[in-house]
């Protein structure tokens, strides 16, 4: 019924066994496959990467140290993509006879009550347990006094407990032993990701060796679906039953994770994890930095490249209007060669893109210098793990009194991400007042064509837009009394 | 003291001991009921196919095409069903229907090889429909006069005569919206055959008994021929005490007609598009009020949007009529019930079982009126507030009314609550765009089953020869820590440490005609009968140690394993060889316990009567900060002082406070369940039908500081070791978020405004309250104008 055509046998290392990946469907996701293999501490609430009762830990490189455990959405993986990898699940992690300290502070703080989502908060909560640069700090709403970010928590949802309990637990973690064999495994180097060839029942997986690889291929059968983190595929292929013929992994490809900052530009890979970007970029792109905490989860950003979040052509993505005030452009390549498209031109309609079927985005490029004053505001019902409803990029120059540059990037009000140009020109060449903000907020509140639907109502987005102006005027004169 | 609340003094009961399953849960050991599907053989796999329009009728089925599918073993539709051909009790409910009546309604489902399969051969069915004129919201129902059920009238005292004698008279309407549960595991259920032709369903069930009860008159066999059981569940919260029964009753079916395994497990999408949810209401109401601010009168008509059957709409509409009045004293109260008829899911339990619905109608008047009254909302409430000497519209004495002022001021006094009220004032001043708010609101909640007969409860108690004890009841473990209460009680009442008392998995064969886990009765029912099983046991172990210790049977104690005398001197025995010797004497070593609740009675057709044993008092205070160009808020802190009696497990009593509230917080701020309303293609549709779109409450809606306080002294005298119930009162306290966001919406305004608020109040309802308060302010209009519904003062 199923062959596997592979020279290598494939296989994931699960809980420091090697685990064969034979006749695995190309659809069966990660979390399917281990539960398949009667690991079922890892649980299915949603199926769409929303709640993290999936969670898992992988072997990824690291920045801090040669491996990181990174804590990714076992639903939306698949299990082809793990071939060759190193994966901890909440089993591998301890048992009730020997708990791990995660476990422990969890169990006895009343971490859990059904129960049902715990395995996933103790991999999410594992995961920043042994992150590198973790270390004791003064703490604030969203970090313990052990360094512990709350933000590695996200993307896990819990209907039982209200999370103080879960925080308390995170908070209470210490370091860990120095025999940790989880945490001696850092030092060394994540196994490489092995070019791969699943075929099973008329349906491929694919894991080409180099760029060239991937691009013949793409010349050849266009129809190909690329996948990266899977955190928008494993959507589709969980929640709407697609089934692509051929699936191709591009995110472990050197030529797609480049990362330059030079004179005149940023070139970002487009295979980056939006968390690997976030520390590479340490707050170089203040924008982007506010971005970040708002886009989806950790759990989502461990997966989700920025590349992905382009390819989508999604009107609602996080990092389109950031991109635009930024003025990014992106590197399209194909068999025929490269070009450099501005991502103001990118977008053509609902979900389409001037990217041809047979093109890869390669990279981002971002112009410097920098604008002086920017601001990314995002608005949405939750404030962790959301998608917006309306999301406004800002990138402004004031010289001499008055507004020399603007570039307002919006999302969530059209057909596609857009540039507020009516609000631009509105803004430019007039002094930066509030008489000024106030005329050019109406112009924006007029932007685009909004709609209702079950996030906002058309009107809400509107009324967002022209106070969203209003809000980032307010927090260049006074940035402490204005609410993020 | 009673003899049922009494506590022995080193009792376990009291400890802060976590979760028995802690371990189990945080290593992923722990077993729900798909993670049974890989242990089991030659599984089945079942898929439904779900109706793409809110009603309509079928015209053909062709199942055929499903078969062409490879890996297609059966298609199950209403000519297989050898019984009642009905998921629920009411008889309203056709587990096959030829007329769908809400979108996502399951007409059939395919059995298969594997998920895949299944799920294709659902694809490939065929289904003609015609589609039927539809009713989707409840205004839809109320203009079409389309109810279902019982309506309910609830009097006491003179309405009309107070109304018209009343300084101060309002009138409003309030539409509010429902809950999905999103219950982490959706429903689930394994069926089996085994040799003898008895059904084993393993499912995820609140009420085990019921289930197994569908199945069997679906199957058309008798209650002995099927077996329930549940080792867990990942989360109820009242979705699983109805919902269960037809995903069982399916897995059963296919499991006779096929003899292999089947699973059933709802997909999320699947589960909140086809399973009821909590009711959205409509009410209208006019209240009127003295000069002091007493609330003297209100007459309300609340609608409960029931979905397209009954299920447990009646009941629900019942608890919600006798908690209008929450924790307040309203001399004359008039309701009048109703159940609208709706194309949607059918409503069904949910966590408060219709009292928040009740309680937020006069939380919301109270908070509406205020302003208007020229009081300050906080002083509104205090002055309202149940004194020992009052009795409820419906004729009960609220017994520890005091007990109301008693939480108040310990959570203003610890709370610190006038001098934040006071700082907050300072920072709104300062602050144009972003503005504070606190709000005090306080829960009374009846704790029984309105129905007399639910409160009954049994228990198996087996002692080993070893001095090992076993546990069963008939209660559900869904997170709540009953199970952990109930080895509590079990080694408190046995005077045995708690290593030495194991919990078996509820199942039908242990304890028989048990009712649901439900109306957070679980620990009060199943606590009592386990004790007097226990009590059974270590009478007749007394007797066997005052022969060997030489003593009157009556001064035997038991004591963490120790049985001896009363006084210090006293020879001591060992539990075990206490035990064995009973062994030997051929004494009974196991006892079935059984408890009914007394004192309660309820005339369901005059809604009078004394339904609950006691009411669990509460009081939260919340503080909100609201941000004025998006309406986005954050809560900033929450302190609360709960009243769960003598607490039998303090740290899982803290869980269910928080939880409860967090919950509440999430139904009343941000879970915005949406119907396609349209005419459109899709009406009736669920559009909020997945984790990505139906947003619960994550780490950022907890309280940045969360402050939470058992209310001490507090024994009650009527329930197992002086406890009370917690599993649902907790969920009220929340009305202090939807309060506090008000009155931030509010102070964008001149003093006294009142607002309007909708429920959920998402940042963007928020958005639109300040939005018209600060509108008021620029026009300088009347506040009392502004709003659509509100019609203000009336009369004198």
């Amino acid at each position: 019924m199923s062959t596997l055509q592979t020279l290598r046998a494939a296989a994931v290392k699960v809980n420091g066994e090697d685990t064969r990946l034979d006749g695995v469907p190309v659809h069966t996701t990660l979390l399917d496959w281990l539960r398949d293999r009667g690991l079922t501490g890892a649980k299915e609430g949603c199926a769409e990467g929303e709640c993290g009762a999936c969670s898992v830990l992988v072997a990824r490189p690291g920045i801090d140290s040669a491996t990181e455990w990174t804590a990714v959405n076992a639903c939306l993986l698949p299990a082809a993509a793990l071939d060759g990898q190193e994966i901890v699940t909440s089993e591998g992690l301890g048992s009730p006879a020997e708990l791990h300290p995660v476990q422990e502070e969890m169990a006895v703080r009343g971490g859990s009550q059904c129960g049902f989502c715990t395995p996933g908060f103790v991999c999410s909560m594992a995961a920043e347990y042994y992150r590198p640069a973790r270390t004791p700090c003064a703490g604030d709403h969203e970090h313990g006094p052990n360094g512990f970010d709350l933000h590695a928590l996200s993307g896990n949802l819990c209907r039982c407990t209200g999370y103080r309990p879960i925080r308390d637990a995170a908070y209470a973690l210490g370091v860990p032993e120095e025999n940790d064999a989880l945490a001696t495994r850092r030092s060394s180097p994540p196994p490489p990701a092995p070019a791969t060839r699943l075929a099973v029942d008329g349906s491929e997986f694919l894991r080409p060796a180099s760029l060239d690889d991937v691009l013949g291929l793409l010349a050849e059968r266009p129809e190909a679906r690329i996948v990266a983190g899977s955190t928008d595929v494993g959507v589709e292929v969980n929640l709407r039953g697609v089934r692509a013929p051929l699936v191709v992994a591009v995110d472990r490809l050197a030529e797609l994770r480049e990362f330059a900052v030079g004179a005149d530009e940023i070139r970002i890979g487009a295979a980056l994890t939006l968390s690997e970007l976030e520390r590479m970029l340490g707050g170089r792109v203040p924008l982007l930095a506010q971005l970040f905490p708002q886009f989806a989860s950790r759990l989502i950003r461990n997966g989700a490249t920025i590349g992905g979040n382009l390819g989508t052509g999604s009107p609602i993505g996080d990092t389109p209007p950031a991109l635009l005030a930024l003025d990014a452009s992106l590197v399209l390549a194909s068999h025929r060669g490269e070009r450099v498209v501005a991502l103001a031109d990118y977008f053509t309609g609902y979900r389409e893109t001037l990217k041809a079927p047979d093109e890869l985005i390669r990279a981002v490029l971002i112009p410097l210098p920098l604008a002086p004053m920017t601001a990314f505001h995002k608005i949405a019902k939750r404030r962790f793990d959301d998608i917006s409803s309306v999301a406004v990029g800002y990138a402004v120059e004031v010289t001499d009194g008055l507004v020399s540059q603007a570039r307002i990037g919006l999302g969530g009000v059209a057909a596609t991400p857009l540039r507020a140009r009516a609000t631009e020109e509105a803004l430019i060449g007039k002094p930066w007042t509030e008489f000024t903000v106030r005329e050019a907020a109406a112009v924006m509140a007029a932007e685009g064509t909004p709609m209702d639907d079950h996030r906002a109502s058309a009107s809400y987005r509107s009324a967002m837009l022209g106070q969203s102006l209003l809000r980032f005027h307010a927090q260049q004169l006074s940035p402490e009394g204005v609410s993020a | 003291m009673s003899a049922l609340s009494q506590r022995p003094q080193q009792s376990v009961v009291g400890l802060p001991l976590p979760h028995e399953s802690a371990a189990l849960h945080v290593t992923g050991q722990a077993l729900y009921t798909d993670d049974l599907v890989m242990r089991t053989r030659d599984v089945l796999h079942a898929f439904p196919v779900q109706s793409p329009h809110a009603h309509a009728r079928i015209l053909s089925l062709k199942v055929k095409p499903a078969y062409d599918v490879p890996g297609v073993v059966r298609v199950l539709t209403g000519e297989d069903v050898p019984g009642v051909n009905d998921a629920g009790v009411k008889h309203d409910e056709p587990l096959f229907p030829d007329e769908v009546m809400f979108h996502g309604h399951a007409i059939c489902w395919v059995l298969a090889e594997t998920l895949e399969a299944a799920r294709l051969g659902a694809a490939a069915v065929e289904v003609e429909y015609e589609p039927l004129p539809s009713l989707v919201t409840v205004r839809e129902a109320i203009a079409a006069g389309n109810f279902q059920g019982t309506g309910r009238h609830l009097e006491s005292g003179d309405v009309e005569a107070a109304l018209a004698a009343a300084p101060h008279v309002f009138s409003g309407e309030f539409e509010f919206a429902g809950q999905e549960h999103f219950y982490l595991e959706t429903n689930a259920a394994l069926a089996l055959v085994d040799e003898g032709g008895q059904i084993f369903v393993q499912s995820s069930t609140q009420h085990p008994s019921e289930t197994q009860e569908i199945v069997a008159h679906v199957l058309g066999v008798a209650s002995h021929a099927v077996t329930v059981q549940c080792l867990r569940m990942g989360g109820g919260f009242g979705g699983k005490e109805m919902q269960p029964h037809g995903f069982a009753a399916i897995a059963a079916l296919g499991a006779t007609l096929t003899g292999r395994p089947v699973r059933l497990r709802l997909n999320r999408t699947q589960d909140v598009t086809m399973t009821g949810k909590r009711h959205g209401f409509h009410s209208e109401w006019r209240a009127g009020f003295d000069d002091d601010g007493h609330l003297v009168a209100l007459d309300a008509t609340l609608t409960a949007d029931g979905g397209w059957s009954l299920d447990l709409s009646e009941p629900v509409l019942a608890r919600a009529m006798c908690h209008i009045d929450n924790a307040y004293w309203i001399p004359n109260v008039r309701v009048d019930g109703r159940i609208a008829k709706t194309n949607k899911t059918s409503q069904t339990a949910f966590r408060g079982f219709g009292g928040p619905q009740g309680m937020l109608v006069v939380e919301d008047l109270l908070g509406r009126c205020a302003p208007l009254l020229g009081y300050d909302a906080m002083e509104l409430r205090r002055r309202n507030l149940y004194q020992p000497q009052h009795s409820t519209p419906y004729g009960q004495p609220v017994r520890h009314a005091d007990r109301l002022e008693a939480c108040w001021s310990e959570v203003l006094g610890t709370g610190g609550i006038e001098r934040r009220k006071a700082e907050i004032d300072a920072f709104n001043v300062s602050h144009p765009d972003t503005k504070r708010a606190i709000a005090m609101t306080p829960v009374k909640f009846g704790i029984s089953f309105n129905l007399t007969a639910f409160n009954q409860a049994g228990a198996l108690v087996h002692v080993y020869k070893d001095g090992s004890v076993l546990i069963n009841h008939g209660g559900t473990e869904m997170g709540q820590g009953l199970h952990t209460k109930m080895l509590q009680v079990a080694a408190t009442c046995l005077g045995v440490p708690l290593s030495r008392v194991r919990l078996a998995p509820t199942r039908t064969d242990k304890v028989p005609n048990t009712s649901a886990t439900a109306a957070s009765s679980g620990a009060d029912l199943n606590g009592a009968a386990i004790k007097n099983a226990c009590e059974q046991i270590r009478e007749r172990l007394e007797q066997v140690a005052a022969a060997k210790l030489g003593i009157n049977p009556k001064d035997v104690r038991f004591v963490d394993g120790a049985v001896r005398g009363l006084t210090f001197d006293s020879e001591t025995l060992s539990w075990d060889e206490v035990v064995l010797a009973a062994y030997f004497q051929r004494v009974q070593l196991w006892a079935a316990g059984f408890y009914r609740t007394e004192g309660l009675h309820w005339d369901a057709n005059a809604m009078r009567g004394e339904p609950f044993k006691y009411f669990a008092y509460g009081v939260a205070a919340a503080e909100v900060e609201v941000d004025g160009f998006s309406g986005a808020y954050r809560l900033r802190q929450v302190d609360i002082v709960h009243d769960v009696g003598d607490s039998l497990s303090p740290l899982v009593d803290l869980g269910q406070i928080e939880g409860g509230f967090v919950q509440g917080a999430g139904w009343l701020t941000l879970e915005d369940l949406r119907w396609d309303e349209s005419d459109g293609p899709h009406r009736g549709r669920l559009a909020t039908q997945a984790a990505s779109t139906y947003k619960l409450p994550s780490f950022s809606e907890m309280p940045e500081v969360f402050n939470v306080r058992l209310l001490e002294k507090a024994h009650e005298d009527g329930a197992v070791y002086g406890s009370k119930a917690v599993g649902e009162p907790p969920l009220m306290l929340a009305f202090s978020v939807r309060e506090a966001l008000r009155q931030a919406a509010a102070a964008f305004g001149p003093a006294g405004t009142s607002v309007e608020l909708p429920s959920p109040a998402t940042p963007e309802a928020v958005y639109w309250a300040l939005d018209r308060a600060r509108s008021t302010s620029h026009s300088g209009s009347d506040s009392r104008s502004h709003s659509r519904e509100f019609v203000g003062p009336e009369g004198r």
